[in-house]
């Protein structure tokens, strides 16, 4: 019985709606816009902080990372050429290596530039000279055949591991193992391939580079046939930079001693080096970071989205004062006829619960419309979580029952005989 | 004799205008009995409305009581008074107040609808009704695509789908032309044939005539009562 007269009360707020088609659409586009915004900005935030957390997931959550830096520009010569060095020093490495308890292990790891060349085809990536823990410290799995190995090391073997966009980009057709890659005026054997990853933010193609990827060399093989220096042609000025070791990348056993690593190598940098040449990456403080920016971000979206959902329920009862002014008379009908006052209430609550979920349902449709569109048209990742058009669709309803509790109130309190006498 | 179906004793009703009162009923005692006919006659300004309304407990008088089948209505509650409205009285409006978006089988059952336990045949029986009211193929019109006159008989079959015992009619043939207000006046009588009880106000003696009784009201009183004729 109750559910027949909700269905009713349902079938009797649509058709009263539909009476004013414009002014009932016109009243859900508060809700809808404010739905669909929700559910939009809570897909790109996720998108991105998925994004933002895997790429700090590949620098490997329980490393801490060393990394060299070219100290500021404080030269005021424009000679054609010179030599700057700077950065990590192999000592630096022992003492990591050495020193360090809560070190797993310790992954050195120089960057060379060199062109890669496969037939005609030729390329610019980033070429690592590293040893074979690298792979274990960073979590890259494996695409084909091996990477390098210790033995590659000793033996200081002309073997490279390609990147799955450089192995791509060199022979599309065909599996990259075996095949023999020329780097600078060298002939390498490629072991293996890597697959491939989410872009890091850092990991733009370098000058005059069509690949984000990189090649992976034994460090002994590096310095043996490349040394120590490294030529960069800018416009103008060839610079020559000399850098021992690019990165140093600690593995820490437990999650805990992460921040102890970290401030030990901050200290140990500092007493060693005059400038500052380096700097000490955490991943897990960047994932820290990237959840207090999620959070704020949480914060603001959900202010916005309050506020214009306060917006639209406003909008909804400002119409619905207005209809049951506007109908005051049919009010005075019903209630003569033998409606209780809970019968009009259910009326008007039905409309207006109509009307937000109306709004709240398209407004699920845009806001699932619009990370699709951002995904497709815009090349950024969004991510849909299930609990958020529930969410929407909950907070219209709501909506609904609040701001229409005072309309559908006024209405029933109206006395019958002047509810009758309204014109 | 019949049994007593309403009856009001010392019933005053005055509006509040600021702060001038006007007095609309002075003092009404009076009891209507199953199966009677009254017309409610009197001067604009008498109190006709304001009686009917009471009688229809869509209003409440300042003081006094209004007994309804035993029960007084001041005990009642909101939807007490509700269900009564909607079981015991059927209201016949002069400008029949029927719902423009419903059609003709919807608007004769809006009653059904505000009922606790509503009569399972309602549908039937409306389309009986709209039939009997000569609407028989008009049932899916809506209001607006009706002549007065059969606007009426919607509303009056609007009135009876509960089958309530007491009828009140507030010049329910004041906006029709004499030749629909005959017919209209003929269905009350086969209505008072078939037992209701029925009050009608209205200001033309020709209407006031078809009753068995007539109350004349003046001033928020009752003048007097005549019996007419059974004709
Ligand atoms: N809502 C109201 N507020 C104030 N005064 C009212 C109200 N309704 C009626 N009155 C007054 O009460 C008196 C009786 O009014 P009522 O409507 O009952 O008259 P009536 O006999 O039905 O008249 P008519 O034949 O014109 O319909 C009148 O003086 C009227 O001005
Ligand atoms: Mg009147």
């Amino acid at each position: 019985m109750l559910s027949n007269t909700l269905a009713r009360s349902i079938r009797l707020g649509v058709k009263s709606l539909l009476l004013h088609k414009l002014r009932s659409t016109l009243t859900t586009l508060g809700v809808l816009f404010g739905v669909a915004s929700v559910i939009a900005m809570l897909a790109i935030g996720e998108g991105a902080s998925a994004d933002a957390q895997e790429q700090i997931r590949q620098l490997g959550s329980q490393n801490v990372i060393l990394r060299s830096v070219k100290p500021p520009d404080n030269a005021n010569s424009n000679q054609q050429t010179r030599v700057i060095s700077y950065g990590l020093t192999m000592n630096d490495y022992q003492r990591v290596a050495q020193t360090y308890p809560w070190a797993t292990s310790v992954v050195p790891v120089r960057q060379l530039i060199q062109e890669v060349r496969y037939e005609d085809q030729v390329l610019n990536p980033r070429i690592l000279a590293t040893t074979a823990d690298y792979r274990d410290a960073t979590g890259r799995p494996l695409m084909e055949g091996r990477f390098l190995s210790p033995a590659d090391e000793e033996n200081v073997s002309n073997v490279c591991v390609l990147g799955y966009e450089v192995a791509r980009a060199l022979m599309p057709l065909k599996s990259p193992l075996g095949e023999r890659v020329k780097i600078g005026s060298e002939y390498f054997i490629v072991v293996g391939t890597l697959q491939p990853r989410v872009p890091l933010g850092d990991d733009q193609p370098d000058p005059g580079s069509q690949v984000t990827g990189e090649v992976l060399i034994p460090l002994t093989t590096g310095t043996k046939w490349y040394g120590g220096m490294q030529v960069k042609i800018r416009a103008g000025s060839r610079e020559i930079e000399e850098v021992d070791l690019h990165e140093i990348i600690a593995q820490i056993d437990t999650p805990e001693n992460v921040p102890i690593a970290a401030a030990a190598s901050r200290v140990m940098l500092d007493a060693h080096h005059q400038e500052r040449d380096y700097e000490v990456v955490v991943p897990l403080e960047l994932l820290a970071r990237a959840e207090e920016t999620k959070r704020i971000f949480n914060i603001v979206l959900g202010s916005i989205a309050g506020i214009s959902l306060l917006v639209g329920g406003i909008g909804i009862m400002n119409v619905m004062l207005a209809t049951v002014t506007e109908r005051t008379r049919e009010i005075g009908i019903r209630r003569a006829l033998g409606a209780k006052q809970r019968h009009i209430v259910l009326q008007f609550l039905v409309e207006t619960v109509v009307l937000s979920v109306g709004g709240g349902l398209a407004g699920i449709i845009l806001g699932l419309a619009i990370p699709w569109a951002v995904e497709t048209y815009a090349d950024m990742s969004t991510i849909v979580t299930p609990t958020a058009p529930l969410l929407a669709f909950g907070i219209s309803v709501t909506i609904g029952l609040l701001f229409g509790i005072y309309p559908a109130w006024r209405a029933a309190t109206l006395d019958p005989v002047e509810a009758l006498r309204h014109e | 004799m019949a049994e007593i179906v309403a009856a009001l004793e010392g019933v005053r009703r005055v509006y509040q205008m600021g702060s001038t009162e006007v007095q609309a009923l002075a003092g009404i005692d009076v009891e209507f009995r199953q199966g009677e006919y009254w017309s409610i006659m009197g001067s604009s300004g008498s109190g006709k409305s304001t009686l009917l309304n009471l009688l229809g407990c869509i209003d409440r008088p300042t003081s006094g009581r209004y007994i309804v089948n035993g029960r007084d209505t001041d005990e009642l509650n909101d939807d007490e008074l509700s269900t009564l409205r909607g079981r015991e009285i059927g209201f016949i409006f002069q400008s029949f107040n029927l719902l423009p978006q419903l059609n003709v089988l919807e608007n004769i059952l809006i009653p059904v609808f505000y009922q606790d336990n509503p009569r399972p045949d309602a549908e039937e029986r409306a389309v009986m009704l709209a039939e009997r009211m000569g609407l028989g193929d008009r049932t899916d019109h809506r209001p607006l695509e009706l002549s007065g006159g059969q606007q009426q008989r919607v509303a009056i079959a609007r009135a009876l789908i509960n089958d309530p015992p007491i009828l009140l009619a507030d010049e329910a043939t004041g906006n029709l032309d004499t030749q629909t207000t005959v017919e209209i006046l003929s269905l009350f009588d086969e209505l008072h044939a078939e037992g209701k009880t029925i009050l009608l106000v209205t200001h033309e003696e020709e209407v006031g005539k078809r009753a068995e009784r007539v109350m004349h009201l003046r001033d928020g009183l009752i003048e007097g009562i005549t019996e007419n004729q059974p004709c």
